[in-house]
């Protein structure tokens, strides 16, 4: 049971990892830890963790996720972005 | 779901860190709890110093290891404590640490409220003192309860109280969590494992399969009540409860004692179970490199669990408490759900469990007083 505000994730909108949040690099993905909320969280692929890394140099999530796997694949990574907004690995910047 | 295997199956062969690393400063205690986990109770003189500490977390922190629980013993005790916790957070490693709560009074609370980074677990063994009490020693539950109060009364935000399941506790799992409410904290409950003085009450101690069944349901309605992941070999029931479902000894767990020794796990401080120690070459060397945690995280032999359709849920459970209670590797749980733990105990009745190995236990019974 959270009691923040659900967050709500636009692929459209600028988005950047949190500075509480650290990271650190498995061979599936990574582990990403926030340390105010203490969650952790598993980030499921490689891919994922460059997109993660490199959302604050993109204009949209949407151009991050582009710049790092096939468009096919872009739903399925606008998803995971989403789920991590909601633990607030990421947030809108 | 498929991905969830997958990544089960990639924590089974060990992370470049562990996940849950737990680090016990002392074996002091100015309690003796007929359970504890860690025969605590004196002082071991070659216990880390304070300088070896503070070197101890900046090797964590440079692993990336979020956060450390820290237990004992009590920690509390120790007169650097502070030190270390602040030390720790400052160089961004959370501290989640457990403690019987009888050094925290009013000023200690209002300390521990302004440090960022840090979560406290209080523990009590029932509902009431005279459960509870009967596990850890008169007058310990009044204790623990003044320090819930001081740190409601200093704002410390949700702490958590750590409960150890027994026989004389299941049936108090509702007024347990009505406690929490009723202080804003958060219910954590744990398996009664038979490490340390546990081995010897834990045939007294231990649920009954009817209460673990109650347990297993009452958890599945409280995903919000942590476990530490400890009732993993209930899943074996059905649903699978909440967390990774699998033994994480020396694969995403271990335990670095007051010494310095890493053990696969915090109940099993034994030579046994003994990877190296952090004086040597550092705590990477020994999580990467020691032939113990490389033969850990083999694939497992399932043993006489290989038939059980529910293998996949369970994993024949915990190690600890297969080892503790005289059983193998390969036997399945003692208290499987399925009754086959305690057939394989008849069958070994021959009263072969080993002993802890350190014993820091106190030697005359202690006296509140003299806390
Ligand atoms: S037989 Fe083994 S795997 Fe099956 S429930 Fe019992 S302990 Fe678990
Ligand atoms: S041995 Fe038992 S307590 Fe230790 S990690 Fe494995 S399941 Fe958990």
């Amino acid at each position: 049971m959270s009691l923040a505000p659900p967050v709500t994730f636009d692929a459209h909108a600028p988005w950047q990892l949190s500075a509480e949040v650290s990271l650190r690099d498995e061979a599936f993905g990574a582990l990403a830890y926030h340390h105010g909320n203490r969650r952790l969280v598993f980030l499921k692929s490689p891919a994922l963790v460059d997109i993660v890394r490199d959302l604050e140099n993109y204009h949209t999530a949407a151009d991050a996720i582009g710049a790092h796997v096939a468009s096919s694949q872009q739903g399925a990574y606008e998803r995971a972005l989403a789920s991590l907004a909601r633990s607030e690995i990421i947030h809108g910047r | 779901m498929g991905a969830e295997i997958t990544l089960r199956d990639r924590f089974e062969r060990g992370l470049a860190a562990p996940i849950c690393l737990t680090w016990e400063l002392t074996y002091a205690c100015n309690l003796a709890c007929t359970h504890c986990l860690s025969s605590s109770g004196r002082r071991d003189p070659n216990e880390l110093s304070t300088d070896e500490a503070t070197a101890l977390i900046d090797e964590i922190a440079a692993m990336k290891i979020f956060y450390v629980n820290i237990g004992g013993g009590e920690p509390m005790i120790r007169r650097d404590f502070f030190t270390i916790v602040e030390h720790a957070v400052s160089r961004h490693v959370g501290v989640k640490f457990s403690t019987n709560g009888t050094r925290i009074d009013a000023a200690a609370a209002r300390r521990l409220a302004s440090t960022d980074y840090l979560d406290i677990q209080i523990s009590i063994d029932g509902a009431d003192a005279l459960t509870s009490d009967a596990v850890r020693g008169a007058g310990t539950y009044d204790q623990a309860r003044r320090a819930m109060d001081h740190l409601r009364d200093a704002n410390f935000g949700p702490f958590k109280i750590s409960v150890v399941m027994t026989r004389h506790n299941v049936g108090q799992l509702d007024d347990l969590a009505a406690l929490a409410d009723a202080y804003g904290a958060e219910l954590r409950l744990t398996r009664l494992r038979p490490s340390g003085r546990g081995v010897d009450v834990w045939d007294a101690l231990h649920p009954t399969a009817q209460q673990n069944r109650d347990l297993y349901r009452w958890l599945l309605d409280r995903p919000n009540v942590l476990t530490g992941d400890s009732f993993f070999h209930l899943s074996a029931l059905g649903e699978p409860l909440e967390g990774l479902n699998l033994c994480g000894a020396g694969r995403v767990v271990c335990l670095i004692d007051p010494v310095g020794n890493v053990y696969a796990c915090p109940f099993v401080i034994h030579d046994e179970f003994l990877a190296g120690n952090v004086r040597d070459r550092g705590f990477e060397a020994v999580w990467t490199e020691s032939e113990l945690f490389r033969s850990l995280r083999e694939p497992g032999n399932p043993g006489a669990c290989a038939s059980c359709g529910s293998y996949d849920a369970c994993r024949g459970g915990c190690m600890a408490a297969k080892f503790f209670t005289g059983l193998e590797m390969t036997d399945p749980d003692p208290e499987c759900v399925f009754g086959h733990g305690e057939t394989a105990l008849a069958a070994k009745r021959v009263e072969i469990r080993p002993s802890p190995s350190p014993d820091h236990s106190r030697r005359t019974p202690v006296s509140l007083s003299a806390k």
